[in-house]
């Protein structure tokens, strides 16, 4: 008995533990960063944002949580059931497994695998499986043009942002993210890397469906794209994929260019605060930029976007590998091989 | 060996199981929970407030299938770059200039799509 506890019971309700010591914050930061990208939007336009629930607003997320739980599902009577209801619970599922390999501090990672980086870009790839599945499940004009944008749009992106982060491999010599983290400790990859770090960062905001790319969504000629005919909890859990994947796409952002839970510099009131807290002050100053983007640029034209994916982005991070590699042949800096 | 490759990989499945649940489970206790009233009217297909004309499974640009494609050829481009990017060190010389051989006809395939307009949108 005891055996069985130590041996299998215990490890188990470790992990357990653990996996919900990731998943409640993150659920908790989704919440909140909807309640700080209307405040800050708010801000910018000169307005107060949500401010009568609770102090300054504090309880708005809880809710508009609490009101999307005790709605009507509604499910369009033409619309193929099962893969209505699959569609959001696949986004929201796989907006929470990455989370799984992020290293939050020097040994603070859940699983620990050598191909941390595939791993990512594999969960991170199968999101169009929601999106695509939601527009064809709806069986509305509306959301199925949404969810073919979408999807174009975000296969489009997926492909520069795989030229970069193998710039930022070739440069490590590792796929291991906790490697990826402590080969910045001399320099953040940002610097040697910058224009790619940029490259990466507008194709995240492609790849979250964001402004100024939030082409699926236009308001305008789609009413809400993929979603459409979506309400309550499975609304809801479309909306918390969508958030906790850009939440995600700043954590990836900060691993590979901004040096993760690494202090800018290793001296006396920087190395202060632990490295836990680092990660999350970069990951927030990237939300703010992606919620600033929302409220400063106009939306892009489809071609327009087309264009910038497989006519800019493309070329240049194709570019990019070749030099880089190159370069470090030539200089004989390769990494050793791990 | 198989152990190691266990206790790495073992959370990631616990992980997958507890995701899951929750996924199921939030869209589950909403749908007891809230008062489902469903008529004719309002399970119908949004249409601007008029019926449907027709089925939404319509014909669709096919510039959406050449993305499809396109993309295939380049993801699995970046599958082959993955090993190989981890591995420079290793495969040394050769290595490297066997892939710039298969980045260069990539390449040329890829100046070809371009000046067939597989990249226009107008």
């Amino acid at each position: 008995m005891v055996e069985l506890w130590n041996d299998y019971l215990w490890p188990l309700i470790w992990i357990v533990i653990k996996i919900l010591v990731i998943v409640v914050p993150v659920l908790i930061a989704v919440a909140y960063l909807t309640y700080a990208e209307r405040k800050v939007i708010g801000a910018m336009h000169r307005r107060k944002g949500p401010n009568v629930v609770g102090p300054f607003g504090l309880l708005q997320p809880f809710a508009d949580g609490a009101k999307l739980f005790l709605k009507e599902t509604v499910i369009p009577s033409s619309a193929n059931r099962a893969i209505f209801l699959v569609a959001p619970m696949l986004t929201f599922f796989l907006a929470l497994i990455a989370w799984a390999v992020i290293p939050f501090g020097e040994g603070l990672v859940l699983a620990d695998i050598n191909v941390g980086v595939l791993y990512l870009f594999a969960i991170s790839s199968l999101g169009v499986y929601g999106i695509l599945m939601a527009g064809w499940a709806s069986n509305s004009k509306y959301a199925f043009l949404g969810s073919l944008r979408s999807a174009a749009q975000m296969v489009s992106y997926e492909v520069s942002m795989g030229f970069v982060i193998i710039t930022v491999l070739l440069c490590v010599g590792s796929l291991n993210l906790t490697d990826i983290v402590e080969a910045q400790r001399g320099m953040w990859f940002v610097i040697p890397l910058l224009p790619m770090a940029v490259v990466f960062f507008i194709s995240t905001l492609a790849e979250t469906n964001r402004h100024p790319f939030d082409l699926p969504e236009a308001e305008a000629e789609l009413v809400a794209g993929y979603n459409v005919e979506y309400s309550a909890m499975t609304f809801a859990l479309f909306f918390l994929g969508e958030y906790a994947n850009m939440i995600l796409m700043c954590g990836m952002t900060t691993i590979l260019f901004l040096g993760g839970w690494l202090p800018p510099f290793d001296i006396a009131p920087f190395n202060w605060l632990p490295g836990p807290v680092w990660f999350i002050i970069k990951i927030c100053a990237l939300l703010f930029i992606y919620i600033w983007v929302r409220a400063a640029f106009p939306r892009y034209r489809y071609d327009q976007l087309m264009r910038l994916g497989w006519k800019v982005f493309l070329p240049i991070s194709l570019i990019a590998v070749v030099v880089v590699s190159g370069f470090l042949v030539a200089f004989d800096m390769v990494p050793a091989a791990g | 060996m198989s152990d190691a490759l266990l206790s790495d990989y073992f959370p990631i499945l616990v992980f997958i199981a507890i995701a899951g649940v929750m996924a199921v489970f939030m869209i589950a206790a909403s749908w007891i929970i809230g008062r489902q009233k469903p008529d004719p009217e309002k399970d119908s297909a949004y249409e601007c407030g008029f019926e449907a004309f027709e089925d939404a499974r319509i014909k669709f640009d096919v510039r959406f299938y050449l993305v499809a494609i396109l993309f295939i050829i380049f993801d699995l481009e970046v599958a082959f770059l993955f090993p190989w990017a981890a591995n420079l060190g290793a495969v040394g010389l050769f290595g490297f200039w066997s892939m710039m051989i298969f980045l260069a006809v990539l390449t040329i395939g890829f100046v070809y799509e371009w000046k067939k307009g597989a990249l226009e949108w107008e």
